[in-house]
């Protein structure tokens, strides 16, 4: 309970001071930003939008190990746990693509320009979705979870070719892309210290989230689950 | 275990002349994709950077129309199960390997020589960077699709979700390749374009491990 009441109030802070707090050209009261060139008040969407990127990958990453788990020991209970990870894998990976896009047509002008950030989340969104489509198509349980347990991985390790492919197929205008000459490495050295607290309060109130979400949603399907079992035997 | 494969491979090669399913409905769709891009295109003059897009839009589509074949066959005639008695699971899937590998350098070498034909942009300056992408393309082509083919042919849905799961797999070798189409397209020399080629060198190699790694897993089930 305590632990819940500690998210609460991180969260809660974090969420009004990443919108609430000024930008300013030179910071000195502790509660001010500093000014990124190029990306002014468009700044404190990393305190929102990057968690839910990092929250894809991570929900991304947990379902693999759950699924190479799964292939290991047969446990269907590894299913559910990779199946709840990408559930909300799939959630985050939709809010960091909309929240993107919004936040390009007002620093780009225009919602999707094929950045190589932008290629890379919408080929995670394609993976999930066609995860799901798979799941979708199979009645058995176990055979279920065997098939989507190998997709998994094996679209798990196409992902790397993309850190290597996108660079150079296509400039980067993200923030923080290795030719940036704009707002550049934004992490490393633009932001001030309570900008990067901020930043990395956020990342870490979200994952706990997260990890809390997951929790409860794979115990809701392990649970619905018995129920069901205990219906049929009567 | 080689021999088995080849026999494997043999009948599945005999099958198909018997039908010829695969061949005709690849020829068949071969010709359809391109006069369609051809009507669409019309009177326009295309520049070469979308001819090499085009080129492996053409590829993909065709490989998933008919590349499921392998597999889906098996479950359709019921020989499954026979097959898992008389062989490993690797053997199954060499044999299942080498007949889609001929497959798509045989659909393959039509398309390109089709496009060279019917597209004035398709001019290949760097003939030998053209085939070395090409051949290596088209096994990574093959590998993914074979795998994906036999987690389709278990799943019940076999139609529509082929393509659907294939291409976020196929993403990363299709962009690769048509990267290295123009390349050839611009008369790029090796050195400069040796990163690219080696992308698809190693997609070929970890998608072939990792296939045969996961088969075993599908084809018990």
């Amino acid at each position: 309970m305590i632990w819940k009441i500690f998210l609460f109030l991180l969260l809660a802070f974090v969420s009004v001071a990443g919108i609430a707090f000024p930008i300013v050209e030179n910071p000195t009261r502790w509660y001010e930003f500093p000014l990124i060139p190029g990306l002014e008040e468009n700044a404190k969407i990393i305190f929102f939008h990057v968690p839910t990127a990092w929250l894809t990958v991570v929900a991304f990453l947990m379902s693999t190990i759950f699924s190479f788990k799964y292939l290991r020991k047969k446990n269907l209970d590894d299913d559910v746990k990779s199946y709840a990870a990408a559930q909300l894998g799939m959630v985050f990976c939709i809010l960091a693509t909309v929240t993107g896009a919004v936040w390009a047509k007002f620093a780009w002008g225009s919602f999707w320009s094929w950045d190589p950030r932008q290629t890379s989340i919408f080929a995670l969104l394609l993976i999930y979705g066609a995860w799901f489509a798979l799941r979708s198509s199979i009645e058995s349980e176990e055979k279920r979870a065997t098939l989507s347990a190998v997709y998994s991985m094996i679209a798990f390790i196409t992902v790397p070719f993309f850190i290597f492919i996108m660079p150079r197929i296509m400039s980067g205008l993200h923030p923080g892309s290795a030719d940036d000459t704009n707002a550049g490495p934004v992490v490393n050295f633009k932001m001030n210290g309570n900008m990067l607290l901020i930043f990395f309060l956020s990342l870490i109130g979200f994952t706990i989230l997260y990890f809390w979400i997951w929790q409860v949603g794979y115990k809701s399907i392990l649970l619905r689950e018995k129920l069901n079992k205990k219906l049929i035997r009567g | 275990m080689n021999s088995k494969a080849y026999s494997l491979f043999l009948k599945d090669f005999k099958s198909e002349l018997r039908t010829r399913y695969a061949i005709n409905a690849l020829a068949m769709f071969i010709i359809v994709a391109i006069s369609v891009i051809l009507f669409s295109v019309g009177n326009e003059k295309i520049s070469p950077s979308l001819t090499g897009g085009l080129f492996w839009v053409v590829i993909f589509f065709t490989a998933m129309s008919g590349l499921s074949r392998a597999f889906v066959s098996e479950e359709e005639r019921g020989t499954a199960l026979t097959l898992q008695l008389i062989a490993a699971p690797s053997t199954v899937f060499s044999g299942k390997l080498i007949f889609n590998i001929i497959l798509v350098f045989a659909m393959n070498t039509i398309i390109a020589i089709l496009y060279s034909a019917m597209f004035e942009a398709f001019i290949i300056k760097n003939f030998a960077l053209f085939l070395t992408s090409f051949v290596f393309g088209n096994i990574g082509l093959a590998v993914s699709s074979t795998i994906i083919a036999a987690i389709i042919a278990k799943a019940g849905a076999k139609g529509t979700l082929y393509p659907v799961l294939s291409f976020p797999i196929l993403l990363p070798l299709i962009l690769t390749s048509v990267q290295l189409t123009l390349f050839a397209f611009d008369g790029i020399s090796f050195e400069r374009a040796k990163f690219e080629l080696a992308i698809v060198v190693s997609y070929d190699v970890i998608m072939l491990t990792a296939s045969y790694m996961l088969f075993d897993f599908i084809w018990k089930e």
